[in-house]
Parts: C-alpha cells; structure tokens; sequence
C-alpha cells in the first residue's frame, strides 16, 4: 500500500511530540540533526500516526541520542545495532509502527552487517540514517561517508578512504525503498520520510546532515547558516532525479527517491506461513 | 500417549537435550526466537524454526550473534518471551546485548552449549569452560543468572525456569549446559506446566504521570512498560535515573546500581537450587555441574559399595553461586573435589569459600573428553585418607 492518508487536518507543533522536560537538548548549535528530528515529527504527525504505538529505536552517536526527545515509545539501544533490536521488536508487535534512527558510523560501520540484512529481509521499519560525515559524539573521527581529503581527529592529514554511497549500498542489498534528502529543505524531508513510513516494507533514508562543531570547523566550511546557504545555492529542487552539489563534497549528491517498490513484506510473509502450518500444511 | 491421559498428563519420549530446551522454552510461554548457527547448539534453533510457527510465536535466523540478542532483547522490549541460543564464540559475542538486557532490565533466555575454546576451539568437543564468561562475560557490574541442568529432563525443566526467573526478577538468564548433555538422548517425561507455574513479568499500569519507569519498589523490581499500553517509556543502556533518563548524578547512580545488584540477593530464595547427593556423612565432597556430575553420581554409587563415603553438592542454580549452601555442606569435610571440563574456574569458587581445615582439589580435563566416574573414584580415593 503507498497511500499516504492525512488524517490530522490540525497545525503541526513540534511540542506536542516533545519529551519538553528534557530540553535544553544536547545537540551542538548549528548541528542538522534537530531538524532531522521536527521533519521527521512532521511526517509522523502528517500520518496520524498513534504515539502510542510509535517505536522510535536508535543507536549510538549523536544520531543515536535524538530518539530521546521524540514524546513515544524510545529504546536508545547499542552502537550500530538498533536494526536488530528493531527487526525483533517488529516481528514481535507487528502492530507498531518502527522507525530506526542511525547515523553513517552506527549503520554504515559498526552496524553494517545489520543494514545490509535489514533491506534483504523487507520488515516494516524505516530507517533514517542521519549523515553528517563524522563521528561526532565521540570527537571528530573519520566515518565510513567522510569526504576525500577531509580533516578529522583520526585522519590528521586528509581522509584518504573512499566514501559509501549509502544509498546505493541499500539499494544493492535490496531495500523496497530508498530515499535521500538534505535538512536544507525541511518540507522535501518531511514528505520523503512520511512515503518512506507509509510504504510497507524496509525503508531507507539518507538525511545529510551537517556537523558544523565539530566537522566544519576543523574543515574550516563555516557557520552552519553559511554551510547550508552554500547547500542552497547549488540544489536543484526536483524530486526523484535531482542532484545536490555538496558543498563539502567533492562529487554531487543526487536526492529524492530512488527505489520505490512493491515486494512482500517479511512479517506478513511469515505470519501467512505460520497460518498454513497450524491449519496442517507445511507452511510452503 | 495414554488416550484416557488428561490434557497436561506428562508424555514420555525419547528426547535430545538440545530439543528438550526448546520444547521446555515454548512451554514456558516463548514465542520469539533469533538464533544464528553454531554448533553444537544448533538443534535448538531447528526445534524452535519448527515449532515456533505451530503456536503462533515467530523464529528468525539473524544475520550475526550479535544481531540474534538484539532481536531477542528487542522482542521481549516489545513484550514477547524471548531466547536465542549459542555455543561458545557466539556467547562472547552476545555479552554486548547481554549488558543492555542487564542495564535495561529486559528479562530474556540465552542458552550456551558448551564445546572446547578458546576461539574456535573444538566445535564439537564437549567442555565447561564458560562457567567463569557466563558470570562475568560482559563489561561492568551486572546482575545474571545461570543455570546449569545436568539431564536431558533437567534442561527442559530449567530452561521453564529460566523463563519464569528472566520474568519475575527482569533479569538476563543464562541457561549452561555441555555438549553431551545437549546432545544426549534420554527418555523423559515433559510436563506442561500448569498456567500458575508460569510466571508473567509485572506490566505497569494505573495513570500514565505517576509511572516512574525504573522507580524501585519493595521488591525492587521496577513495573515495565509495554509499548502501546500509553506509557511512552524510553529505554537505554546508559546509566539512567528512575524516569528512564540517562543521569550520571552519583547519588542516582549508586541507587541505581545497589538496586540492579540487589535485586538478585533480595530474590536469592527463589533463584538458589542445589541438589545435594550423600552428603551428611560423606567425608569427601563432589562439587560439579553438568557431566562431571553425572560421572560424580556414578563414582559415588561405586565408593560406597566399597565403603568411602563420597557425596555430591551440584548448584543447579550456578549464579549467583550458593555460597552459604556450599560453605554448610563442605564444612568438616576432608577435601573438596571439583571436577570440570576446563582448566579450573568452578574450583576458583570453591577456594575462596572452603572452611578451614577443608583441602580443596581440583580434578580437570580440557582434552574434548568428558570426565569419566574412574577419574572421579581415583580422586577421591587419594583425599580420603
């Protein structure tokens, strides 16, 4: 099903998907994951979604520690195996809704193997994989999407590995949904996020963030406003087959939807099965 | 099967060890199984493969250990009855998600059949040594629970325990065994347990603004939170306060902590189970797990019919180690012997509780082969006199 059915006509407010009390939150001034974060609350409020039933379940890193402030059911789980905690809480309570947040170190290193998986099997759950280059939580490091020649702590002269094109690596490992935005274009955002939550089956989404504390800075790419005006200047805003020059990429980055297709979904598959086997067949 | 037997009438069968934990696991109420395959604990993964689907319960073969625990953790976060079994590279590499069940007090079913290590070791040589990693496999203080059935229908009588102790206490537990005991075949009785001797853990209800999700209660077990009741709780392995929130305030983390711990001494009558063998007036004690218990039985049988008197303590509950129950047993013994499948963990145990005047030996074979009642007769014969 790729309806997408609004069901609240009410305005949307950030704060009513809040955990409030927790606020001042820890993100550093100029850092992309917060509005990550309300495009994100948009989508799920733009879908009617039952907080009630929404399973935010995310990793280690900065990304990791947004799921926190999200006002629903929030399990911060291990370094890079959020995906894994949310392929048996799905499978387990299919009435959820089950959205993972990760960031490139936490799904693209540690957890790769967990990612790759997780687009094979097609469970229900959308994962939104906040890329912003670098390991910030932990200092500065290189991380599996760093640009070429690029500064961090563990890369003192220049990045020298290649970069994952991390859509195209789950789009590979056969995720029925794959999608990239920037933060820049918060309402593009939203409304990739809210397909990609709609859509049954394993979704992915490529957020670029931007690190502007730690990441910026030591590659001297500006203030956060500068790095995302630098953003607008180059970004052709289509849908599907557009393309963003990154301005701290060294190739541009194209976004929008790049895999939009209908395949069975597992938990459903295997629920069948298990109904054909307790009516006495084999399950085949 | 006896047609006039009424409906939990035991039924007698010819049963694997490995097959008995799974059945013992589905009657215990799990319906989430994630495994991944290694010998030789891999039978329980096929049982569960087909049995889950039958009950309604869903089987998943992850893409890794570590991925299985989680699943595992993430099914029981969702309020299902989980377990995933292992052998030993596997075990070191679910003690990551075992803290986390540890911190956030998911209750969950790990089993480990046992074979030689270190790494690789012998896949499919029987040995015990994991008894030390199943205690203290995963970084920091950390409550767990080990079990350590020495018979095919023990290990289906454990593992509906492990279950019932993982939900009351909300605690990771371990289920330990061998790889003869997990590949011996025995006739059995399985009993399905009636409804009151399952144990459901404690869900959090009344209004949602006075729920404290790790608020310590009398019995310091905090009330969870199933996702979709309205409770919104947050769930994480960092250190967290009673709300649920990460805090590294001292006096909150102490609480915490001395909660965490204390929970499994509060609860120590319920998760302490020995059997003691002959052991009021034996002069030589057995302590063992597993299959050197079993050779410690037959050894026993044959030192009385020559008139030494042996007797056998067998924690069946292995963590927390019993160690009142063991220090009352082994005092005015002569000697202590402590056979194992490894190169001296358990006997650790021992030596640091013997009474005075109590000579502890320790009786090891860490060569793929089981310690047989011969070895066990020539020890104790040796510390008698």
């Amino acid at each position: 099903m790729n309806e997408i059915r609004v069901t609240s006509a009410d305005k949307f407010d950030i704060r009513d998907w809040l955990r409030t009390e927790l606020m001042p939150h820890f993100m550093c001034p100029g850092c992309g994951h917060g509005i990550a974060l309300r495009a994100l609350l948009w989508a799920c409020h733009e879908l009617g979604i039952d907080k009630d039933k929404l399973a935010i379940v995310s990793g280690i890193g900065c990304s990791g520690r947004t799921g926190a402030y999200i006002d629903a059911n929030t399990f911060h789980t291990t370094h890079g195996r959020p995906l894994a905690f949310a392929t048996g809480l799905k499978l387990a309570r299919p009435d959820l809704t089950v959205i993972v947040i990760t960031g490139d170190g936490d799904s693209l290193a540690i957890g790769g193997n967990h990612l790759i998986h997780a687009c094979r099997r097609n469970l229900d759950i959308t994962c939104m994989m906040l890329n912003n280059e670098v390991y910030g939580m932990t200092g500065g490091q290189v991380s599996p999407t760093t640009s070429a020649q690029r500064y961090t702590t563990t890369t003192p002269a220049g990045n020298m590995e290649p970069v994952f094109d991390a859509c195209r690596l789950a789009e590979g490992a056969g995720a029925s949904f794959v999608g990239r935005e920037a933060t820049l274009q918060i309402p593009t955002l939203k409304d990739l996020l809210k397909e990609a939550i709609a859509h049954e089956g394993f979704s992915f989404v490529e957020v670029i963030s931007d690190c502007t504390e730690i990441f910026g800075r030591k590659n001297a790419l500006g203030s956060s406003p500068e790095m995302v005006l630098k953003q607008k200047k180059v970004m052709i805003p289509e849908r599907s087959d557009n393309r963003i020059a990154q301005p701290f990429r060294p190739n541009p980055f194209p976004t929008g939807v790049f895999v939009r297709q209908e395949r069975p979904e597992y938990g459903a598959a295997y629920r069948q099965m298990c109904e054909r086997v307790q009516k006495g067949g084999k399950g085949r | 099967m006896n047609a006039h037997a009424g409906k939990n009438a035991p039924v007698l069968r010819n049963i694997q060890g490995n097959a008995a934990c799974a059945l013992g696991a589905i009657a215990a109420g799990c319906r989430f199984y994630a495994g991944y395959p290694i010998t030789p604990s891999s039978e329980i993964a096929e049982k569960m493969a087909a049995e889950l689907p039958k009950v309604g319960g869903t089987f998943i073969q992850m893409e890794d250990e570590i991925g299985s625990m989680a699943a595992t953790i993430g099914a029981s976060l969702g309020g299902v009855k989980a377990m995933t079994a292992t052998s030993g590279p596997g075990f070191s590499l679910k003690q990551e998600n075992l803290g986390y069940a540890a911190i956030t007090e998911t209750p969950c079913v790990i089993v480990n059949v046992m074979r030689g290590g270190p790494s690789t070791g012998m896949p499919t040589r029987p040995a015990q040594g994991d008894i030390m990693q199943a205690r203290w496999g995963t970084h920091g203080d950390h409550p767990v629970i080990v079990l350590a059935p020495h018979t095919v229908r023990e290990i289906y009588e454990e593992t509906i325990r492990a279950f019932n102790l993982a939900e009351a206490l909300r605690v990771p537990v371990v289920v330990l065994f061998d790889e003869i005991i997990g590949h011996l075949v025995e006739t059995v009785e399985l009993a399905q347990p009636a409804p009151e001797e399952l144990t459901e853990r404690k869900w959090a209800t009344g209004p949602r603004e006075e729920y404290l999700p790790y608020a310590a209660e009398e019995d310091m077990i905090p009330a969870m939170a199933r996702p979709g009741d309205g409770y919104r709780a947050h769930t994480t392995g960092l250190t967290h306060d009673e709300r649920g929130f990460p805090t590294q305030d001292p006096q909150k983390v102490t609480a915490f902590m001395d909660r965490l711990l204390g929970k499994l001494e509060r609860h120590h009558d319920l998760i302490e189970r020995n059997e003691l063998v002959d052991t009021d007036d034996a002069d030589v004690l057995i302590l063992a797990i597993g299959t050197p218990a079993r050779a410690a039985k037959s050894a026993i049988r044959e030192l009385r019919a020559e008139g030494v008197k042996a007797g056998l303590f067998r924690p069946v509950t292995l963590w927390p180690f019993p160690a009142e129950a063991f220090r009352a047993v082994a005092t005015g013994k002569k000697a202590v012997i402590v056979p194992e499948m490894n190169m001296g963990q358990l006997v650790l145990e021992a030596e640091q509780l013997a009474p005075e005047g109590v000579a502890i030996r320790g009786l090891n074979r860490y060569d793929g082969e089981a310690i047989t009642p011969a070895m066990i007769v020539k020890a104790v014969k040796e510390n008698v006199a």
